[in-house]
């Protein structure tokens, strides 16, 4: 298996876990015919989706991911599992008249949501373009910029991360239903359930996903051990992994990392149900568009030109 | 073409809005001196000017105010004006140890925001609404404002250019482990 005997995910499987699993039942009658020293990793075989837990078995399955990414990580790393607010759906403003690219929104969200130093996993991308180009074309666009200071003069810069779609294509081609749009919009992923077959990245039109292959490199001391079960809690090798809103600080009621960093105050957020928030605002009062609106993926990531 | 045409409504719609909202600092001025808050922030980020020169009066209470505008030599030699600097110089904006708004109304250092939302009035409303500068806290609960002199020197307002962080690494960066 792993590096140092860890348990891969979902037991370093390649087959579509729920088939699998029912033949695997069927074969063999009932759990109690299990050789004993296998519990822990018949239990995580066995986890259910995290959508269709009990409260008592997501409180179980919680204590044993914290033990065994204790072990994993040499530290004590907190899941939390809250559940969607009633009456709020996430809404996200980036105002590209004021972003100066200077990427301090992509480290942020490294060290807040745990992604994998080496190899390198970003879930943002700061793309540049000259003005007056031919700007949407996302695809071939410069995301490698690196002058000594920025913004530069005749150019402006488009930071794309997941769009949270309300119609989100990557959901819709899951084959283990690993990934859907929670009651609050977000789109979220069970690490436990991906089998990494990277489906949902071929169907994301904005390139939002990432994916794994390797272990996550991170040290110890850098890693958020705030975590959230469908968020930044640290994945495996083979899963796939995107931008949950920080769903651990929006579920807790505090903006995104990115938000909190941005030097230029370019990063929006809050709740589209409630007509007082800055979202709405600016929906109402800016021009706002979204990214590849003509697919019919219903975004919930607003871009405007405050200006 | 469809396009356009929204475009243009949008930019004449916008238009109105500027003229709507020029005079909301003045009322703010107004509120605040009553002693009401209206719909201004509630918690702010201070600036982060220098603690030396304050009070003011310290020195200037022995110095005769000098209103020719010059390159100031003997002290504030950072001090440098390039903010609509041909139609107003420092007492357009200082008072004694306060600043000072159009209409002659003296508000302390910590409000500077009203003053910048004198000429500043669509800028002003959106800031105040949470879409210019920066709100950082709760989306849902308190939240912190940066106030205008946070991010902009009052005296030479352009946003400053900064260092950006390092590129992703390309594919070709990428050895093996
Ligand atoms: C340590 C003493 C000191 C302090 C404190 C100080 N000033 Fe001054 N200031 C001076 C001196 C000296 C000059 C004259 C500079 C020159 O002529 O080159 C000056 C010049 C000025 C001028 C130019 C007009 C004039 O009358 O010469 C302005 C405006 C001004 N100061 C504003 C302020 C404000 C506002 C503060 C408080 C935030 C402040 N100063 C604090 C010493 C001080
Ligand atoms: C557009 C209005 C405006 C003008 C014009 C202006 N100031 Fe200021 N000044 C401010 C504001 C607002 C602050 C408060 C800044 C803060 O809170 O960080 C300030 C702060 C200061 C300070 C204290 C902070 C520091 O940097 O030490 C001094 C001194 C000062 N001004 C001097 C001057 C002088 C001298 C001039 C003319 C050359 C001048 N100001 C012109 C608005 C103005
Ligand atoms: C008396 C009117 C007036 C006040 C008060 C005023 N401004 Fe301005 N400001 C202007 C004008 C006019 C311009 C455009 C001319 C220029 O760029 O110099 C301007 C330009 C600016 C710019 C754009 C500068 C650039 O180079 O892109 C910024 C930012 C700005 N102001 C911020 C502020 C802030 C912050 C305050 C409050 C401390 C403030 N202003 C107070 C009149 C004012
Ligand atoms: C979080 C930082 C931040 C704060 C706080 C902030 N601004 Fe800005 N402001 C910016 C940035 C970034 C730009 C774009 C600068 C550029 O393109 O060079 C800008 C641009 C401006 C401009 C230029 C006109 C334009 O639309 O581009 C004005 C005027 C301005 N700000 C006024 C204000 C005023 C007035 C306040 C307070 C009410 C304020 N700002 C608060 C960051 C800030």
């Amino acid at each position: 298996m792993e590096e140092n005997g860890r348990r891969r995910n979902p037991l370093g499987l390649k087959l579509p876990r729920r088939t699998f699993i029912k033949g695997a039942l069927l074969g063999l009658g009932s759990a109690a015919l299990l050789p004993g020293q296998a519990g822990a990793a018949w239990e995580a075989f066995l986890q259910k989706n995290f959508r269709e837990m009990s409260d008592a078995e997501v409180r179980a399955v919680i204590a044993r991911l914290e033990k065994e990414a204790a072990g994993e990580w040499g530290k004590e790393i907190k899941i939390d599992a809250s559940k969607a607010k009633p009456g709020v759906k996430f809404g996200y403003g980036l105002d590209l008249s004021r972003c100066i690219g200077c990427r301090k929104c992509v480290y942020a969200c490294t060290e807040e949501n745990n992604q994998s130093r080496t190899p390198q996993i970003h879930w943002i991308t700061v793309l540049r373009f000259a003005k007056g180009e031919k700007w949407l074309d996302l695809e071939n666009s410069e995301k490698y910029y690196n002058p000594k200071e920025v913004p530069e003069e005749g150019f402006f810069y488009l930071p794309v991360q997941c769009q949270q779609c309300e119609n989100p294509p990557c959901v819709k081609v899951c084959p283990t239903k690993a990934t859907w749009k929670e009651p609050d919009g977000i789109v979220v992923i069970d690490y436990n359930w991906c089998i990494g077959c990277r489906y949902c990245m071929a169907a994301c039109p904005y390139g939002a996903r990432r994916f794994n292959w390797a272990r996550p490199g991170i040290k110890a001391e850098e890693i958020n051990p705030d975590t959230h079960y469908l968020g930044n809690r640290p994945r495996y090798k083979g899963v796939v992994e995107k931008c949950t809103f920080c769903v651990q600080r929006t579920r807790a009621g505090k903006y995104p990392a990115c938000v909190e960093v941005c030097p230029v105050g370019a990063r929006k957020f809050g709740n589209l149900l409630d007509p007082e928030s800055e979202i709405r605002y600016l929906i109402k009062n800016k021009r706002v568009f979204r990214l590849k609106e003509d697919l019919n993926t219903e975004p919930k990531f607003f871009y405007f030109f405050a200006t | 073409m469809k396009r356009l045409v929204f475009l243009i409504m949008a930019i004449m719609l916008h238009g109105i809005f500027l003229m709507a909202s020029s005079s909301t600092a003045a009322t703010d001025a107004q509120e605040m001196e009553n002693g009401k808050h209206g719909d201004l922030p509630r918690f702010l980020v201070p600036s982060a000017a220098s603690q030396e020169n304050f009070p003011c009066s310290r020195c200037h209470n022995f110095r005769t105010a000098d209103r020719t505008k010059r390159k100031l030599t003997a002290y504030h030699r950072n001090i440098e004006l390039k903010h609509a600097e041909d139609q107003r110089w420092c007492y357009d904006c200082h008072e004694g140890d306060q600043l000072r708004l159009q209409n002659g109304k003296l508000v302390a250092f910590t409000e500077s925001y009203v003053l910048c939302g004198q000429c500043h009035g669509t800028i002003y409303r959106d800031w105040k609404a949470g879409i210019h500068g920066k709100r950082s806290g709760e989306w849902d609960g308190d939240k912190l404002y940066r106030v205008c002199a946070n991010c902009h020197d009052p005296h030479k307002p352009r946003f400053r250019a900064i260092e950006p962080k390092q590129p992703p690494m390309k594919p070709s960066d990428i050895k093996d482990r």
